[in-house]
């Protein structure tokens, strides 16, 4: 318990950084089984988040809340100074556009050239970039940023795993989102693809200046990407601190995440 | 619970048609898949019912001497009746079925939360634009189907009786009446109406697995066909009182 308060009071001086995302004693309950209590979290302009947790510990269910595809029960969730729980759905669909989401399984739409893929999310947001868009620009501009320009034309069953999460990546960056939710970017990739991934997740963050928040149980993504951790444990926020400090840490359910 | 759940989706379809963007492009694709790969389908269906019921109705109605009355009785038969059905029921397996097992996998797959979390409702894109181009392109298919099927009971008039196309559907269109026609069409935009509905219903509520998505394509061709006969009853009865059938 001591342990878990030093964890806690790790950050010297987050208060004088921009808040862009923050949970606000979330709660989200399925029947019987709570799987947020009282979830609380801060993401800081311009850092790598990481989320941490067991299957089933209700990670997924945090981002999708964070993004509006799950209603919460109760709480607050503030993205760029927007209360997303009481927005309506146009404005929400416009705070989207600076959201982007990396999903676990690439979700790219299988019936859509990868090109079309990209050119999706333009339909709805192209005044974000102004009446003269070019839009294959900006699908090029997105492939070559994550190193497949030549798969312009190609259906998604024809990329690799890897490649595909990719894609999906430069579906997300189109938009040039603030925030990029990543939720588990290494799973089901073998251990170069998932570095590839992750060095790939590190360049844009430098290149755009964006705030991640990653949803993994990777330790070695988190030991590279993580600027700070968050262990979700039971629905709570059990630690927090930086990859080192949590490593180091001797209580056994913070050190059940990091044994090898 | 599903009554109540389907209620709600068809009223949200119902408002979302008239709200901006309109998905014209999604539509006429959809319209084209739809109705160009069920053209064959359809057209050997209905070819096989207008020969068979041609050549099994013949040997009745030439013990009453009524050979004659063929081409009347089989162009009310199906006009009214069995082009439609058969149509709606051979579309309930192939496009309802496809919509449910689509959707579905879209469902499973995070495809349709990806599309959310763009900004782009994806209710609008793929339910709409599918149960739209599902109901202006069934009843297309039913007068295609008929079609094929009027000229398979002619081929077998031809062979056996040697009656001459004109004759044949001279006969067919003297004895078809408007009372015969509109309600056949009318009731076709229904079930093209429901075909959409039920297949779009299973599949966008998919729940989560492979094995959901074989279970939204097998009730969304369960469910359709059920309720098919029951509009078709609907159909039949409002019609009576109308025309008097």
């Amino acid at each position: 318990m001591k342990d878990q308060q030093a964890i806690l009071e790790r950050d010297k001086k987050p208060e004088i950084r921009e808040v862009v995302l923050e949970l606000l004693d979330l709660n989200k309950s399925f029947d019987d089984n709570h799987v947020l209590k009282h979830f609380n979290m801060k993401l800081y302009k311009g850092e790598n988040l990481v989320v941490m947790g067991k299957s089933g510990s209700g990670k997924s269910v945090m981002i999708k809340c964070l993004v509006g595809l799950m209603e919460a029960d109760s709480g607050k969730i503030i993205v760029m100074h927007n209360d997303i729980t009481s927005l309506n759905q146009e404005s929400l669909d416009i705070l989207r556009a600076d959201i982007g989401f990396l999903f676990q399984g690439s979700a790219l739409y299988d019936s859509m050239t990868v090109r079309e893929n990209l050119e999706f999310p333009l339909r709805h947001h192209y005044k974000k970039f102004g009446k003269n868009v070019n839009t294959e620009t900006l699908v090029i501009e997105a492939l070559k940023n994550v190193g497949l320009a030549h798969t312009l034309d190609l259906m998604p069953a024809e990329l690799s795993g890897g490649m595909q999460r990719r894609v999906a990546l430069a579906r997300t960056l189109i938009l040039q989102p603030k925030i990029i939710l990543y939720d588990e970017p290494t799973s089901g990739l073998d251990p170069i693809t998932a570095k590839e991934i992750i060095i790939l997740m590190q360049d844009i963050q430098k290149k755009y200046n964006t705030s991640s928040l990653i949803i993994t149980h990777d330790v070695d993504c988190a030991r590279v990407i993580a600027d700070r951790m968050i262990l979700l444990i039971d629905g709570t926020n059990y630690a927090e601190g930086t990859f080192e400090v949590l490593s180091a840490s001797k209580d056994p359910k913070i050190k059940a995440f990091f044994k090898q | 619970m599903e009554i109540g759940e389907l209620t709600y989706f068809t009223i949200r379809c119902f408002k979302e048609v008239f709200k901006k963007p309109y998905e014209l492009k999604e539509f006429l694709r959809q319209c084209y898949s739809m109705g160009n790969r069920s053209l064959l389908l359809v057209g050997i269906t209905g070819f096989i019912i207008g020969l068979v019921l041609t050549l099994q109705t013949r040997p009745t109605l030439m013990e009453f001497g009524a050979v004659s009355w063929m081409p009347s009785m089989v162009g009310i038969s199906i006009v009214r009746e069995i082009g439609p059905m058969i149509t709606a029921l051979v579309c309930a397996g192939k496009i309802g079925s496809g919509i449910g097992a689509e959707l579905g996998s879209m469902r499973v797959t995070e495809q349709i939360d990806a599309m959310e979390v763009s900004g782009t409702n994806p209710f609008k894109y793929l339910v709409v634009t599918r149960i739209m181009a599902t109901t202006f392109m069934i009843p297309l298919l039913v007068i295609f189907g008929d079609a094929i099927a009027l000229y398979g009971s002619y081929l077998v008039e031809h062979l056996k009786g040697d009656v001459s196309f004109a004759l044949y559907f001279n006969q067919v269109f003297d004895s078809l009446e408007f009372g015969d026609i509109v309600p056949a069409t009318a009731k076709s935009f229904f079930f093209g109406f429901a075909i959409g509905l039920v297949g779009c219903f299973k599949g966008y509520y998919c729940k989560k697995g492979t094995a959901g998505v074989g279970i939204a394509a097998n009730s969304a061709v369960v469910f359709t066909s059920l309720l098919l006969f029951v509009i078709d009853f609907i159909a039949v009865f409002i019609a009576d009182i109308f025309y008097d059938l």
